[in-house]
């Protein structure tokens, strides 16, 4: 377990800066998540976390030791990649024990934390096979093995559940989560561009956009208290709806936010009216898109049994307190 | 709610490099080190001597006593009593324009013919059709046979008395008596040339299908799709979407061609039609013991081939990054 | 319809005319190779008699054998040193970032394109300076100026193709670029070494222009100038037949070779070509 500190890093390729000025602490034990668009810079600040490369200005410190100047395998980091990065001539208990063979650990000792990583991950039946002859999603745990077996005091993963298809992503995520807590709530930092993924498995999350923090908090925090419009969108599925000029007026705001999960359908006072466009009905619920006049449509969401044909005439209503309001600069005023 | 809390350490002035970076970079050096060295002492220096010698009158039997004689091997001119100017040295000695123009002749017209050859072949090699493997291993035999092997093989062939390739055309009716194809100066170069053509052009063919294989299959298929006659299909979509791989084929064989040596000293020695560059250097380097002129002429040699090698290195645009690391 | 079959026929016919024209030179010389005494002075397309008599006098000429044993050292040697040297260059060359990489891989590049001509009187003064004249060192030394740029050629080509995450992985494990290469790349990239040594070794079992300046008795030359110098009995007494068995000798174990490697030859070759 440590806690890492970032104080103002910057990173440039060559004349590009690509991260502008990050800091950040995490705490000892969290699962952090960085998240946001691509090339907002979050596999960047992964690596430089990592020591895969080299951080242009700025300290990095682990514990309060400044680690800029240590190689990746000094940090006590251990990295999962997104394409498994096993070694594909090297057995499966080779790929794990390859790092403390070459520190030149005791065989024993080796052997006892190979053997208790792969009981953990349950590929013990695998721990003599080729990485060819394993599935996408046993590669995956065998990464995750490789990992563990450092005993590292940060564990780095850079979107491990990208090459794995929807339904192993879903299991492969609950097998994270369970992870954390098995291991003494080692810190973590994980890095996706699946908002869903990290709502999930967060304790807090970091939002990076332009190779700069938009926010950090806890994932109510930034579902609920979003401090920038782009926050706001980002977070939360569907997209929240962003109603500007008279609509956003009559709140008193430059920008007005609301989720499709906090719009009610009926008439009412404040209510919008328009007609529908489409409707999507997912079982469970139904997502239905409203043209109010405001060029983009609405999007909002009901319980799944009643239906809606395109050019249905229809009133909406955001729920009380919801609606959240952004100034002209994008800086939030409250919610309504 | 927003970013951080500093933490209690200053900011350092200048940004500390990684170590990983700085060891890697020295394993770097270390690694290019005895290759560099090697090519100094074995290319570099023995190059550099070479022009040396160029302007001196070295000789092989007392090569550390050469004195410097300036431009003299490549140029000199004296004047004689009755105003006629005599011109000496490598530029004026028309034994060695001829071996130029021998060495222009044969490199464009072998590439010439190699390169549609070899666009014939592969073209035949990218179809899909029973024997497909056979074709491409008899083509490799070419190829893998020694040069000095191929020179002797044809030799014989084209021996004037016994030789297959007269009994052949006799019985043709393409010619009307035995010809000595490799002692006659006038048809030495077509020797020579069909030998190259015949040995060279399986390595053109391949190159060329490289580039081939590279073209998605599917422009093919809507080519089809639309109708397109298949000539027009060769000519508007295969050659422009090859070319890349053809230039750099063409280019990297007629820097080949300008060197050429083993073939032409075994296949026709002592040919005034067939001597290239390669040959008459050697011959004044070793041979007629003119040591420093020889070494005047292969100077010359490098030069253009220098030259050459710079457009090769702009018209192919090679990429000479070394990856994206 | 019979259009159709008329293109197959052409197409058939020109797959032919390819294959006879690529192997009937090293046919006619296997053929020439089995035929003694004055059959050899007639012209035959199919083979008449099978005779040893060739291949014995090769053997019996004294220092074809020792030609033979003698290419066979060089060629390994010199591919093996450039080997060594080659494959460390080449993760330097693909997988580090220095400044002055791309003038550095140039000028390997234009190493591999100087004629031979141009050194072999710098070259010829070093080995007389060094006492290689007539040894098989100095064609090994001397070898070393097509073999190493080409090897460090192809190698950092199919170096450059290693997925970069599985050498990051082996740095997080704490590997050295020396283990790196050894433990992670090297079985890795086998095929691709087996290759390159394969093309060089042909590269210098073929090279004349070296071999026949720098040796100068029978006992030091190798294979090619061997064949090159074949003389009979008198002055004007060409030894075909002789001639056609050593050639026999010296290329069915390399036409073998390039046959069972085939697949690997050619993506050397055109990696090398096409990607460079």
């Amino acid at each position: 377990m440590a806690e890492l500190q970032l104080t103002d890093i910057h990173k440039s390729f060559g004349g590009f800066e690509v991260i502008k000025g990050v800091s950040l602490e995490v705490k000892s034990g969290e699962f952090m998540v960085f998240v946001g668009p691509s090339g907002c810079g979050k596999s960047t600040l992964l690596r430089l976390i990592a020591g895969l490369e080299d951080i242009t200005a700025g300290t990095l410190s682990f514990d309060g030791q400044v680690v800029n100047g240590l190689a990746p395998s000094k940090r006590g980091i251990a990295m999962v990649f997104q394409s498994y990065a096993l070694y594909p001539h090297m057995t499966v208990y080779d790929n794990m024990a390859f790092g403390m063979q070459l520190a030149k650990s005791n065989p024993q000792a080796i052997k006892a934390r190979v053997e208790s990583a792969a009981e953990l991950l349950q590929i013990t039946p695998y721990l003599k096979r080729l990485p060819k002859q394993l599935s996408g999603g046993q590669r995956q745990r065998v990464a995750i093995g490789r990992a563990i077996v450092r005993d590292p005091k940060v564990f780095l993963f850079d979107e491990p559940l990208s090459n794995l298809d929807a339904a192993l992503r879903v299991a492969t995520r609950l097998e994270i989560a369970k992870l954390h807590h098995s291991m003494n709530n080692v810190t973590m930092i994980y890095v996706t561009h699946d908002q869903v993924e990290a709502m999930t498995l967060a304790d807090r999350i970091c939002v990076l956009r332009d190779g700069l923090i938009e926010q950090v908090g806890t994932p109510l925090e930034l579902y609920e208290s979003p401090q920038s419009i782009f926050v706001a969108g980002f977070i939360g599925s569907p997209k929240m709806n962003f109603l500007n000029g008279q609509i956003a007026a009559g709140y008193g705001a430059g920008t007005v936010g609301i989720r499709s999960e906090h719009i009610e359908i009926g008439a009412g006072e404040g209510a919008w009216t328009g007609k529908v466009i489409h409707s999507e009905n997912l079982g469970s619920d139904s997502y239905v898109y409203v043209d109010i006049g405001t060029g983009e449509p609405v999007i909002v969401r009901e319980d799944g049994t009643r239906k809606h044909q395109p050019d249905d005439p229809i009133s909406i209503r955001p729920m009380q307190g919801q609606v959240h309001r952004f100034d002209a600069a994008g800086k939030p005023m409250g919610r309504h | 709610m927003a970013t951080e809390t500093m933490g209690t350490l200053a900011v350092p002035a200048k940004p500390i490099r990684s170590e990983l970076f700085v060891s890697r970079t020295r394993a770097a050096m270390v690694f290019l080190v005895p290759m560099i060295i090697a090519l100094l002492i074995v290319a570099g220096w023995p190059l550099l001597r070479t022009i040396y010698f160029s302007f001196t009158d070295a000789s092989l039997s007392n090569i550390n006593a050469a004195q410097f004689v300036g431009f003299k091997n490549y140029l000199t001119w004296t004047q004689l009593k009755s105003g006629r100017v005599l011109w000496g040295g490598v530029l004026a000695d028309p034994a060695w324009w001829n071996a130029v123009w021998n060495t222009l002749r044969f490199a464009v017209v072998s590439v010439l013919l190699e390169t549609i050859a070899g666009t014939v072949v592969a073209l035949v090699l990218n179809a899909e059709f029973k024997g497909r493997g056979i074709v491409r291993a008899a083509i490799l035999v070419p190829w893998a046979i020694p040069t000095i092997v191929s020179a002797k093989m044809w030799g014989w062939m084209l021996n004037d008395q016994f030789g297959i390739v007269n009994d052949l055309f006799l019985k043709l009716h393409l010619i009307d008596h035995k010809i000595a194809w490799t002692a006659t100066a006038d048809t030495a170069m077509y020797a020579v040339l069909a030998v190259d053509i015949w040995k060279t052009t399986p390595f053109m063919a391949l190159l060329i299908l490289a580039g081939l294989q590279m073209i998605p299959k599917d422009i093919y298929e809507a080519a089809q799709l639309d109708g397109v006659h298949p000539v027009k299909v060769f000519w508007r979509l295969t050659l422009p979407l090859v070319r890349p791989a053809l230039m750099v084929a063409v280019i990297f064989r007629l820097l080949d061609a300008m060197r050429i040596f083993d073939l032409i000293y075994v296949l026709t020695p002592n040919s005034s039609a067939t001597k290239t560059m390669s040959v008459i250097s050697r011959e004044n380097l070793i041979d007629f013991d003119k040591f420093a002129y020889g070494s005047a002429q292969s100077t010359l040699l490098f030069l253009i081939i220098a030259l050459m090698t710079v457009l090769y290195i702009w018209l192919g645009r090679v990429n000479l990054e070394g990856g994206d690391r | 319809m019979a259009w159709t079959y008329t293109k197959k026929a052409a197409f058939y016919l020109l797959v032919i005319v390819i294959v006879v024209e690529s192997v009937f030179p090293f046919y006619y010389a296997i053929l020439t190779s089995f035929k003694s005494g004055t059959s050899l002075f007639e012209v035959n397309y199919w083979p008449t008699m099978v005779s040893w008599d060739n291949y014995a006098a090769v053997f019996q000429n004294g220092s074809f054998p020792q030609n033979l044993l003698n290419s066979v050292i060089i060629a390994t040697l010199t591919v093996a040193l450039a080997l060594l040297f080659a494959v460390t260059a080449a993760y330097a060359l693909s997988r580090v970032r220095f400044r002055g990489r791309s003038l550095l891989l140039l000028t390997i590049l234009s190493v591999s394109m100087f004629p031979q001509i141009a050194v072999l009187a710098g070259l010829f003064e070093v080995i007389r300076t060094f006492g290689l004249f007539n040894t098989i060192w100095g064609l090994i030394f001397s070898y070393t100026i097509f073999t190493l740029p080409f090897t460090v050629w192809v190698l950092t080509t199919f170096m450059r193709d290693l997925p970069l995450e599985i050498e990051e992985a082996a740095i997080v494990d704490g590997a050295t670029p020396w283990i790196i290469i050894t433990r992670v790349f090297m079985p890795l990239m086998w095929p691709a070494l087996v290759t390159t040594g394969l093309l060089a070794f042909i590269a210098a079992w073929n090279e004349f222009l070296f071999a026949l300046t720098f040796t100068s008795s029978n006992s030091t030359r190798t294979v090619p100038v061997a064949i090159a110098l074949l003389s009979g009995a008198s002055q004007f007494e060409i030894p075909w037949g002789t001639i056609m068995a050593a050639s026999v000798i010296v290329t069915v174990p390399l036409v073998v070779l390039v046959l069972i490697f085939q697949r690997k030859i050619i993506s050397g070759l055109t990696a090398g070509g096409v990607k460079g």
